[in-house]
């Protein structure tokens, strides 16, 4: 469904991304781990044009992503949850949400994915009059979340989703994501440093170091393989 | 206390503060969404006075009634001044989009002189009379020279414009998502929101009420040149910054504000120094409230 080859992405004079392969299957949950600074969210930014490489090829669905305006790449059915949330902080819980159907003109079918979120997460239904940026971190994450789900996306892209939460929230947002899979057939490409939790959810990894793939094989066998749990399980 | 003189002041102070408003509305739209403050935008108000002021020269030839010269100038003087906003957009900001904020302010100013002297250039120095096109009508007898029919009519077109653009903000898909732009643009164009044709908007918008302010407050004071924009535009600026630079209801409060600070201030202490109390004014918020009446202190959570 998804193929990056090849691609290079700069800061500046700055290689981010030094030119990396990644192939993502349709329903597939597939996890990119690695530290800080690796080039994980380059990665995602890299494939919706907010930071367009400059070599190599994204292809979605046939179509060559690289060059192409974030709005346009979007509406391929690409939904992105960028590391630390990006809520609006003025607009209220279901103004995001309104945000997340921007490029949707089914009004009917809209509402009813409103009521599907806030089943998914009921505290953002108590929340849905309050503005976005008074919500807590773990709110925040679930709101960012629906709002993304709101697109329907055929490929939901998301950075970091545990990331500074509690550990009953992190348990709480990885079922989710799971739930989300299965229910209605989303692929996911998950960017994660808490790399446990994120192999046992995903069907395949990628470990990512500075700018490069170093490794990728079944979130199975990277579960058992010394070197990755040795720098990125802690064991 | 003499009331006919205070309501005098009032209403000359709400004239003012109107077109304040016209202007600064601008000002604060193009700073919450690219951070800029566009020093052209005076620039925008001048060449709005000036296109009808020559559309209404060339339509009153064929003698029109006034009022139908007023219409069709304004429409024509609205449209080009709009189509100028956005030019002054595409060509001068938007290449600098990723540049410091820095440089795009020094060419806000580079542009805001560039169009002065192209008007200065292309037209006069000089002080050009601007038809009387405000249709004069009598008011209440009760009303009596305490406020006259075009001060009314600048109020009014004030009001219209203001409730329109409130609406247009809180309640259309567009205005939701210049406001989810002006909040966060990277999450705006995630959402598959074309974030160059929400600041193309915003100019166009900007332009328009500026124009139409220039209009109004010409066929008010009679005369126009090439540098009326410039304290306009300052002034207005100011306003802005005393509402709380960003916000479009503090945009309109500062300029009321602002409007009656100087018409009670030149009637009641000097009018010698009508230009001076508007920057007393911004001096005083920067020290006490930079954020201004009603600017938000920003809300962030990690």
């Amino acid at each position: 469904m998804l193929e990056l080859r090849n691609v290079q992405t700069y800061y500046g004079n700055i290689k981010a991304l030094k030119g990396i392969d990644i192939t993502v299957n349709a329903g597939e949950i597939i996890t990119l781990i690695g530290a800080n600074g690796a080039g994980k969210s380059t990665t995602l930014m890299s494939i919706c044009g907010i930071v367009p490489p400059r070599e190599g090829s994204i292809r979605f669905k046939e179509r060559e992503l690289r060059g192409m305006d974030t709005d346009r790449i979007v509406g391929f059915g690409i939904s992105q949850v960028p590391e630390g949330r990006h809520i609006f902080p003025h607009l209220t819980v279901r103004e995001n949400l309104d945000m997340g159907a921007f490029l949707r003109r089914d009004k009917a079918e809209i509402s009813r994915d409103i009521e599907y979120v806030y089943e998914l997460f009921p505290i953002l239904a108590e929340r849905r009059n309050q503005a976005g940026g008074t919500l807590s971190g773990g709110e925040q994450q679930m709101l960012a979340i629906s709002r993304a789900l709101m697109a329907r996306p055929t490929l939901l892209l998301l950075d970091e989703p545990s990331l500074g939460l509690a550990p009953l929230i992190v348990q709480q947002i990885f079922e989710i994501i799971s739930q989300i899979n299965r229910e209605n057939g989303t692929t996911i490409f998950l960017v994660e440093q808490n790399a446990f939790q994120a192999l046992k959810v995903a069907n395949r990894g990628y470990v990512m170091e500075t700018g490069t793939i170093t490794m990728t094989d079944t979130a199975e066998n990277l579960l058992n393989n010394e070197d990755v749990k040795r720098a990125y399980l802690g064991v | 206390m003499n009331f006919e003189y205070f309501f005098r002041l009032f209403f000359s102070g709400l004239t003012r503060g109107s077109i304040y408003a016209l202007l600064a509305l601008g000002y604060t739209m193009v700073y919450g969404i690219i951070k800029l403050i566009n020093f052209a935008h005076g620039e925008i108000y001048m060449i709005g006075a000036f296109t009808a002021l020559i559309v209404a020269g060339a339509l009153s030839l064929t003698g029109m009634p006034a009022l139908a010269i007023l219409v069709l100038a304004s429409v024509v003087a609205l449209v080009y001044s709009s189509m100028y906003g956005y030019t002054v957009e595409k060509i001068a900001y938007k290449p600098l989009r990723q540049a410091p904020r820095l440089s795009a302010l020094i060419v806000a100013i580079g542009m805001s002189m560039f169009l002065q002297n192209y008007l200065l250039l292309a037209q006069t120095s000089n002080f050009l009379p601007f038809p009387d096109l405000l249709p004069e009508f009598s008011l209440p007898e009760s009303w009596g020279g305490m406020v006259n029919g075009p001060q009314f009519l600048i109020f009014v077109t004030t009001a219209i414009i203001m409730v329109a653009l409130t609406l247009l903000i809180k309640f259309t898909r567009m205005g939701k998502s210049m406001r989810a732009t002006s909040q966060d643009k990277v999450m705006a164009a995630l959402l598959g929101i074309n974030v160059n044709r929400i600041i193309s908007y915003t100019f166009i918008i900007g332009s328009f009420t500026a124009a139409l302010g220039g209009i109004l407050i010409s066929s008010y004071t009679g005369q126009i040149n090439y540098f009326i924009g410039f304290l306009a535009g300052i002034k207005a600026f100011v306003a802005a910054v005393l509402g709380g630079i960003g916000s479009i209801p503090g945009a309109v409060l500062g300029s009321i504000v602002l409007g009656m600070a100087e018409s009670f201030a030149a009637g009641y202490i000097s009018s010698v120094y009508e230009d001076v109390f508007a920057f007393v004014i911004l001096v005083l918020i920067l020290i006490f409230k930079p954020s201004g009446l009603l600017g938000k202190p920003e809300v962030q959570k990690v």
